[in-house]
Parts: C-alpha cells; structure tokens; sequence
C-alpha cells in the first residue's frame, strides 16, 4: 500500500488482524447492542412489569414444590406458558400473563410439550388424581409417557432450612415479608393441619391459598404433598372474570 | 519454579480446607459428595503439580527447538481424548432418553435415571462436554500452529483442560442427584458455574497469550472466530447465571432474574451459546481444518471478514424466537424474528466460504473420507441455517414450537454440523498429534461416516414428521368446531416416530464407537516410518 493512495476498507480491517485486544473490543461492542436492546426496556416496561391482583408469592410448601418441579427437570417436558392462540386458550385457559410468573426464580415457561401445558392445571384435578398420577402416570393415562415420581411420596419433605429459601428470594425481590420468613415453618404447618390455630394467620399472608389435611403437624409430609400443592395453585391466582387485558394496551 | 507452581498449590489447600469444611456442614449428601469431589480435586492437583516440579528437574520447557516452536500438544492431546470419551458417552444417555420416550418402562422407576434428570445430562455431555472439549483441544491446536508459537503459560493450559473437565463432573454427576438451577443449558449450580468463571477466564488469558506471543503478522481468521467464542461465552455466562445460594453450605440457589426478564435472559444466552459455542467456535475449526486437510487456501478474504462481523452482530439479537406469542413483548419478538432472518446471510456466507474452499480440489472428496465429513458437516450447517431462520418466523413458530420440531432442528444442527466438523477434525488432528502419517483405517472412516449420516437421516425425518403432526394435531378441530384430539392422543401417534428417531440415534453412535476404535487403534500401533516429514519434532508436553 503507497504512502498517499487512500487503504481500501479491507486494508482497514488490519487494525483487527495486528491487535488482539482491538480485536476483542470489537467484539464486544458489536455483541452488546442486541442483549441491551432487547433485555433492559423489559425492566421498566409497563407491560412486562404490571402488577395484577391475585398474584402472590409462594406459601413455603408451595416454594418447596416449586423447587421440586425445577429438581426433577419437570419445565422439560412441560411448558407454562398458554399463547394467545385459539386451541391453546381453549385446551388450557386464558393466556398466561406476564405477572404471573413473575415470581419464578427461574422462570418455568418451558421450549417442548412432551406433556401439556401446566400454567393453569390447578384445580383441574383432585389432589387424589395428582398423587395418583405422580406414582404412575400410566395408572389414570395409559398412554402417558411420563416417568413414575412414586419416590416423591416415599421421601419426607424436608423443609429444616425452607426459611433461608424464603430470605433469598427476598434478596432478589420476592416480596416475602420479615414476618414471612420467621414463620416459615409455622406457616407449612398452618397450610397441611386440619384446623390448625394459626390458619387465619397465614391465610392471611397468602390470601386464598389451599389449607389440606396433611398431618402436617405430625411431620407426616413428603415431597409428593409439596409438589401437589404446588401444581394445585398453578394459574389460579388472577381471577379472569374481573381482569382487564386492555388496561396495558398503549 | 514457574509462577503457577508458586501460587496454585496455596490456592489448591485453601481450596480443599474450604471444601471439606462445606462438605461437614451440607445440606444435602449430595452437596457433602460435591464438596468431597472438591477436596479431592484439589489433593490431587497438588500432588500432580508436585510431581511434576520434581521431574523436571528445574528446566521449564523451552519456547523454541532451533528454529521451529515447540508446540505444547499434551493438552490438545488429553482434550481429544476426553471429547471422544464424552461423545459417546453423551450420544449413548441420548439414545437411552429417546428410548425412555418411546418406552416409559425404561426410567425404570428410579429417581436418578428419569428423563427430566438425564435430559440435562445428554445436552451437557454432548455440548459442553463433548463439543467443550473438541473447541478446547483444537483451538490449543490451532492458535499455536497459526501463530507460530507455543502455548502461553506453563501449568495454565493444563489447568484449562483439566478444570473444564472436572465442571464437567461436578455437573454431571449433581442432575442424577437433583441438583440443577433449572435453566435449559446453564443447569449447573452456583459453586460449578463460579468454577467454570475461573477456568474460562484463563483460557482467555492462555488464548490471547498465545496470540501476543505469535511469530505471524496477522491474526488467522479461525482465531477471530475462537476469540468471539470465548469472550461472548464469557459474557452470556456471566448474565445469565447470577445465583444468590441459599446459603454457603446448601447447593441451592436462586437466579436473581425471575419471569418474563429471566426468560429474555435465558434465550438470550441459550441461542447464543447456539450462535457462539455450537456456531463461531466450530467454524473457526472449519477455517482451520478444511483448508488444512484440502491443501486450499481459504475461497475469500473478504467474504471471512463481512461474515465474521455479521455474524456475531446479527447472533445476539436473535434470542426472542425461542419465545414468540408468550409473555415478551410483540416488539422484542419481532425484533428476534427479523435478526434471525437476516442471520441466514452471514450464516450462508460461512457455509460458501467453507464449501468453495474445495474449489479445485472436489475430487477429493471420492477418496478422502475426512474431508467429505468436513465437507458434509458445512451443508448440514447451510441447511440447519436457513431451517432456523423459517421456524423463527412467527406463523411458522406458532406451529413448530413445543414441538419434536424444534427437536429435530437442533439435531440436525448438532448431529450433522458440530458432530461431523468436530469428528473430521478429530480425524485429522489425531495422526498430528500422534506423529502418524494417517488414521489407522480410512476405511472404517467411511464406515463412520455413512452409517451416522443414515442415522441423523432417520433422526431428523422423523422428528420433522413428528414435529409437525402433532402441531396441527393440536390446533385441528372437528366439524363442530371441538378441539379434535386430547393431548395424549397426539402423545400416542408419536410412538413409530419415536422409535426411529431412537435408532437414528444409535446408528449415530455406532459411528462414534467406530472413530473411538479407529482412534485407539491410531495411537496404539506403531507406525513403521515415524517421522510425520511435515510436523517439526515435538518435545515431550507433559
């Protein structure tokens, strides 16, 4: 290349071939625009960060059947996330909404139906169903692929440390008040004891949230409970009768 | 002593003493085990580290032998090794989870085997573990011998290989034990992901000293394409994995993303380990190794540079496909949508510079079976980008998504591209490294190469077929206008795909469990004529 005649754009590109920390620079400027793009508005857009009457954090026996369900690999086969399309709203129900995962640490949308759709599966059977159908699929759908989870029912819970879940996700923003966390264990009780004392309590913490007869206060729960109770909430907390889908419409 | 010998054996005993008191106070047995493995880990370094020093009696090994480098190849040598150990290993869990889906009877109700704990397990073995290490051996490969120079670092480049691979371990072994942070391909928790921080971070350092260190004017075009690997693994890593444990003593953690913005997060990360793990790092081993093994030169210049930039520019954006019609904004998934599409140009522009390579030299595709596998794995790669971009679409996706689809196109991508261009290179690094003139048998390359070509044939028809019957089953209605079919209906008519699928997989490891035997068979015998006339003489790496 001649002192006077202007380098081709090509001649250009030699700054990246002769240094390689102009060429990791680069690279990691042409990398950031697309993630920062597309990751940032979504924690202050209005419609990715609405909040919708209904939506509560977990009970601590809820948390701990989450923590199962994301144990066991479940979001792999199935998905919680019903599109607005129109076989999927009539096979599973009104289109999940943003808010409603919005306690997800991490979220459970699922990539692949091996399964159904489970964001609105609670209340869709009976507890009775659920369990039967964790111990062998095949038993209630005979064409099911499902693995059995029989061990879920043969594993005590073990909730000795569920109240450091609950401080964690207090760190990252779940709402989980102090009082919350100190009653964690309490609170399990309340939800798995036929007319516990102090049910109205954590009724009251968790509006609406399902009270069983477990025997939780004989320490008689297992995985299986915790991970019915929590599959026995799933898309019931937004109630679609009073709930305005054009309110974040701009 | 070199300077990893002074400061990593103090590090290794800090390492151990904090692992085994973790591992007194678990949670879990689980975790203790992993704390233990730890420990284990680090006395065991530092006993190799000590051995080591005493050997080699003072000297470090030297830079140069006369005038030719001397290339540091036991690395490269232990990753090959350990690359065709975990393909197979990884591609025979695949068949065993394919055939848990055709036949349930095979979780064999135990809680360790169950397709929810070994699925993360087949898509780490073959990613990260299989395709890991072929990128860790082959870029070591490849940086030296495109820069003329001998790997950077004494104990740091052992100290990549070995490090990878134990995360490997620690993450294997912790999904058969339940523990996962339940993001698709960033399951490992926060102890193996801090872990896996510190091993990358070094193999930047080892890469770009290498590079510092070249003897060449400019920087090879299958480096830029490593570099971009390894500085945007680094990131995606880093964004989507930030985890608060539960405590210092308990496995579990929570991701501090929840929701809509975790999921945005984690296509974010998941495509592009796509684009940057499964993408840019194999083609950097296609720049190198199919100009190499068809004694071409590169077909275009210019062409590697557009596509380079664009590719790596267009990759990042296109992470909202995976989520059209949820929860994320329209706008984000049209913009991932219109990203992904315009990818297919830069993807085909890679695909044209690695096939026209060949220019001048497509004869030898009839006789050398090494280089038609390279060769084969740039279609697959063509054809695996322009399928991507026509499921990105949102009317396309609205029926493939959820779907063995999506299964079969990823398949497609990493059977017939990642696989093949990763074995080629395997083909050819092999009897390099080994000083020999050439694979023990060429003909059972051929074998390899025909009998997994049939395999991923029967994979992905199936799952196409799969794929797409059961998402028009899902959203076909009756005269009356009912949803026509239950979901398990459409579980149901899937079963003959799912068996063929399973038996293109194992026609494709078949294949595999050649090459491992080809391999074996390579290093094991002798070769009469030792002196490889084109490779300088390597000094011991060890």
């Amino acid at each position: 290349m001649s002192d006077h005649a202007k380098p081709s754009i090509w001649a250009r590109h030699k700054i990246f071939e002769t240094n390689s920390i102009i060429l990791v620079i680069g690279i990691l400027i042409m990398i950031s625009f697309g993630g920062l793009v597309e990751v940032v508005p979504l924690f202050y857009l209005k419609s990715t960060i609405e909040s919708v009457d209904g939506v509560r954090p977990y009970t601590p026996l809820e948390l701990a059947g989450f923590d199962i369900y994301v144990r066991e690999g479940c979001y792999l086969c199935h998905s919680q996330m019903i599109r607005p399309l129109r076989d999927e709203v009539e096979r599973y129900g009104h289109y999940s909404l943003a808010a409603e995962s919005m306690y997800d640490h991490p979220f459970q949308w699922g990539s692949k139906r091996n399964g159904p759709d489970l964001a609105r599966v609670g209340g869709k059977y009976s507890d009775d169903w659920q369990k039967d159908h964790l111990r062998n699929p095949r038993a209630v759908v005979p064409a099911s692929i499902m693995p059995q989870y029989d061990f879920l029912e043969r594993t005590p819970l073990d909730v000795k440390h569920i109240s450091e879940n609950l401080s964690t996700l207090a760190l990252t923003g779940v709402p989980y008040s102090k009082e919350m966390i100190e009653n964690a264990n309490a609170d399990i009780i309340a939800q798995t004891t036929a007319d516990d004392p102090h049910a109205a309590e954590f009724l009251k913490r968790y509006p609406k949230a399902i009270l069983r007869d477990l025997g939780g206060d004989k320490g008689q729960l297992t995985e299986a409970d915790a991970l019915v109770a929590y599959l026995q909430q799933l898309g019931t907390h937004v109630d679609f009768k009073i709930y305005d889908d054009k309110a974040n419409i701009r | 002593m070199s300077f990893g010998e002074m400061g990593l054996p103090p590090l290794l005993v800090g390492l151990a003493v904090l692992s085994l008191i973790i591992a007194a106070k678990a949670y879990t047995a689980a975790f203790a085990f992993h704390a233990y493995l730890f420990a284990a880990a680090s006395i065991a370094a530092i006993f190799l580290i000590y051995n080591n020093y005493t050997d080699r009696q003072g000297e470090l090994p030297p830079q140069m032998i006369g005038d030719r480098p001397n290339y540091n190849f036991g690395p490269v040598k232990f990753a090959t090794i350990a690359a065709i150990f975990w393909g197979c290993a990884g591609f025979a869990v695949g068949l065993y989870i394919a055939l848990e889906l055709a036949f349930p009877a095979l979780n064999l109700d135990l809680q360790w085997i169950n397709f929810g704990r070994l699925r993360p397990l087949h898509t780490s073995a073959v990613i990260f573990a299989f395709g890991g290490n072929v990128l860790l051996g082959t870029s070591f490969y490849v940086v030296q011998r495109t820069c003329r120079a001998r790997l950077a670092g004494y104990l740091a480049p052992w100290f990549v290989i070995l490090g990878y691979n134990f995360f490997i371990v620690i993450a294997g072994t912790g999904y058969l034990l339940g523990i996962t942070q339940g993001k698709e391909y960033a399951e490992p928790e926060w102890y193996a992901d801090s872990w896996l921080t510190i091993v990358w971070v070094t193999y930047l350092l080892v890469f770009l000293g290498t590079i510092w260190k070249r003897r060449e004017p400019h920087i090879y075009v299958a480096n830029w394409f490593y570099l971009a690997f390894i500085v945007t693994i680094a990131v995606l890593h880093l964004g989507n994995n930030p985890a608060i444990p539960v405590s210092l003593f308990s496995s579990k953690s929570y991701i501090v993303w929840s929701g809509v913005q975790d999921a945005m997060v984690q296509w974010w990360y998941g495509h592009n380990a796509v684009g940057f793990f499964l993408t840019a790092g194999f083609l950097a081993i296609m720049y190198y190794f199919i100009p190499k093994r068809a004694e071409r030169p590169v077909y275009s210049y210019r062409l590697s540079i557009v596509h380079f930039w664009a590719l790596i520019f267009l990759y990042i954006w296109a992470g909202p496909h995976h989520l059209h019609y949820t929860a994320l904004p329209d706008w984000a998934q049209t913009l991932g949508m219109t990203f992904s599409i315009m990818l297919w140009m830069p993807s085909w522009g890679g695909m044209i510079n690695g096939l026209m390579t060949l220019s001048g030299a497509w004869d030898k595709l009839r006789t050398d079976p090494v280089l038609r596998m390279l060769v084969v794995s740039v279609a697959f790669y063509g054809m695996a980008t322009f399928e991507g971009p026509l499921m990105s679409i949102k009317t396309v996706n609205a029926l493939s998504h959820y779907t063995d689809w999506g299964i079969g196109h990823v398949h497609s991508g990493s059977l017939g591209w990642v696989g093949y261009v990763s074995f080629g290179a395997i083909y050819c690094m092999v009897p390099w490294l080994w000083n020999r003139k050439e694979m023990y048998s060429l003909k059972l390359v051929n074998w390899h190469f025909w009998i997994s070509t049939i395999g991923i044939v029967f994979y992905i028809s199936a799952m196409w077929v799969a794929g797409i019957m059961q998402g028009l089953m899902w959203r076909a209605y009756t005269a009356l206008g009912f949803l026509e079919y239950s979901f398990v209906e459409t579980t149901e008519a899937m079963h003959p795909m799912y068996v063929i699928r399973a038996t293109g997989g194992a026609l494709f490891l078949c294949g595999a469990l050649i090459m491992a035997y080809n391999v074996y068979k390579t290093i094991m015998t002798p070769q009469a004529d030792s002196a490889g006339a084109s490779q300088p003489a390597l000094a011991p790496a060890e």
